[in-house]
């Protein structure tokens, strides 16, 4: 499609957006580079955390464009670009796997040969948790993801030039439904991988649902920051109805509800079975600070969006929704770095500087690419519709005839 | 006269028919109304400006039924019958979560389904407006916009002249 409906302001702001994306990214990068010098394990710490934040939004968008591909509706259709858009950020961030890479021994304990070999359960792990096969599967993974984003993009593009074209829409059908499940699990894997993997002698077999879940409550978080963000320019002001923004804010209720359900079963199963190989992990992210994150996680992470989009009045002003949705974003960064840190200082908080540098040089490339897509690109699906800017005739249910 | 129908019913077509037809009436001062179609029409409850009241009930339910539910644990554990189990404290509760989660869920739910029965007037054996023309058309596919004869504008001639303005397919008296 062509931006001719569209409002030449919005389309210029997208473009300064993308300009100011890279200049942060580049600022960020030359401080993130400076930062090495400084502290090499903290660095990569750092980086971990930042690296998987944006990871996380890009899958989530990935998981949200295949549940849109298989049962969507106008909500799915009004963020469909978006969320393509925010999946061509995969081959970058797969780039910046190799950072990962060279940071593997700062990182993971069971790279060490000399630990391992002191360590019965590390031997026993070690056909899994070595470094060959670690770089070999997220390579996996990303393939994968890559692969996939790459298709559905492809594929939703030429129905826009060729809406009648029912094995296109039969093809993007096919890949999603089964590519949800793949989702599933290949995020549980990489979860194991990059970040289980850091205590390598603990283990809980619903962490990568936690880690999923979360991702795709970043991916709507995003993506509902995005759109509130232009919903007052043409072409969106005539597509968005009511409806579909308290459409996204019930799936990002319903993405933080399951994510404290699955966070809260893993506690209630640990604290109920009490063993000490297990509760390690609550107590390195429950003692000397970290206790506050953890309650500030609950908090903000659960009750207050949760008691705001029960609100009806939340889900119909894109001001509130957006306020919700990037508390939510923002939350998801704590629980990521709750979830990381501590396995590098248990019982200790730190308040690494860098972490907040990565986060933001990642970012702003991941922005750069995003904008660039989405300017690229039409802003909604035209093949479907439903999205039609001047609305259909309703018509009654069939079912009533 | 107007005393003798519960009012006056206008058949329409189309939801876009009874959508205008209700803001129309609402713009004229008609303020006893109701309007009756197929599928729900999220504009005609704007229009018509209906509240619903439901959700606070539902969220009221929920929290009886989390502090119930917690209550009930928290007596049975620490007052009424202390135990210690696996050397936690009597009040242990991450372990009462699940029972306040699924308290609170019984009793909104049951909340929802009764407070909406209660609130939109049932057990309601008998309503006038099925005395209308067609009426039973309003699971199928026709739209009905009810004037009734409470409205302090109600008059039998003018309100029946006003229906007619607005394209209906047949405008007919509701007998009460």
């Amino acid at each position: 499609m062509n931006h001719s409906q569209a409002d030449e302001k919005l389309i210029s702001r997208l473009k300064s957006m993308q300009t100011l994306s890279l200049i942060v990214g580049v600022i960020g990068l030359i401080a993130l580079i400076a930062g090495y010098f400084f502290a090499k394990d903290q660095f990569f710490q750092s980086y971990l955390v930042g690296w998987t934040f944006w990871v996380q939004v890009a899958l989530g968008a990935l998981v949200i464009l295949m549940i849109q591909n298989t049962v969507g509706g106008r909500w799915g259709l009004v963020i469909q670009r978006l969320v393509e858009a925010a999946t061509t950020t995969l081959p970058f961030l797969a780039v910046g796997f190799i950072v990962i890479i060279i940071g593997i021994p700062h990182l993971y304990e069971w790279s060490h040969a000399d630990v391992v070999a002191h360590d019965e359960l590390l031997q026993s792990k070690s056909a899994y948790l070595n470094t060959p096969f670690f770089i070999a599967r997220t390579v996996f993974y990303f393939v994968i993801w890559i692969g996939v984003a790459w298709l559905l993009r492809k594929w939703s593009a030429q129905l826009d030039d060729d809406p009648e074209n029912a094995s296109l829409r039969k093809k993007l059908r096919n890949l999603s439904a089964p590519g949800i499940l793949v989702f599933g699990l290949t995020v549980t894997f990489a979860s194991v991988d990059w970040m289980m993997s850091l205590e390598p002698h603990w283990y809980s077999t619903i962490y990568g649902i936690m880690f999923g879940v979360g991702a795709m409550a970043a991916g709507f978080s995003f993506a509902i920051i995005i759109l509130m963000r232009m919903v007052k320019y043409s072409p969106w002001k005539d597509v968005i109805r009511t409806i579909d923004i308290s459409d996204l804010g019930n799936w990002l209720l319903a993405s933080i509800m399951l994510w404290a359900y699955v966070a809260f079963s893993q506690f209630l199963i640990i604290w109920s079975a009490n063993i000490p190989e297990e509760t390690t992990w609550y107590l390195a992210r429950t003692q000397g600070g970290w206790q506050w994150v953890a309650i500030l996680n609950v908090f903000l992470h659960f009750f207050l969006p949760f008691f705001f989009l029960l609100v009806r009045g939340t889900k119909k002003a894109p001001g509130r929704l957006l306020s919700i949705a990037l508390l939510v974003l923002a939350m998801r960064f704590l629980d990521l770095f709750w979830l990381i840190f501590p396995a590098f200082t248990p019982g200790k908080i730190v308040f690494p500087w860098l972490a907040i540098v990565a986060w933001i040089a990642m970012g702003g490339f991941f922005m750069a690419i995003f904008f660039r897509q989405l300017t690229k690109a039409s802003f909604f699906p035209t093949y479907d519709s439903r999205l039609a800017v001047h609305p259909v005739k309703e018509e009654a249910p069939s079912h009533a005839s | 006269m107007s005393e003798s129908v519960y009012g006056l019913i206008a058949k329409f077509d189309s939801p876009e028919a009874v959508v205008e037809a209700t803001r129309s009436a609402r713009e004229a001062g008609y303020r006893r109304m109701e309007a009756y179609t197929p599928f729900p029409i999220e504009e005609l409850a704007e229009i018509l400006e209906f509240k619903p009241k439901i959700q606070y009930l539902v969220f009221l339910g929920g929290l009886i039924g989390a502090i119930g539910g917690f209550g009930l644990q928290y007596y049975a554990s620490v007052i009424s019958y202390p135990l210690i189990i696996g050397g936690r404290p009597f009040n242990s509760w991450p372990a009462f979560i699940i029972i306040v989660f699924e308290m609170t869920i019984l009793v909104a739910g049951i909340v929802a389904v009764f407070g909406m029965l209660g609130l939109s007037g049932f057990p309601m054996p008998y309503h006038s407006v099925f005395n209308a023309k067609d009426f039973r058309l309003v699971s199928r596919d026709k739209f009905f916009l009810v004037i009734e004869s409470r409205d302090p504008r109600f008059d039998a001639q003018r309100t029946r002249a006003f229906l007619e303005s607005l394209n209906p397919e047949e405008v007919t008296e509701v007998q009460p």
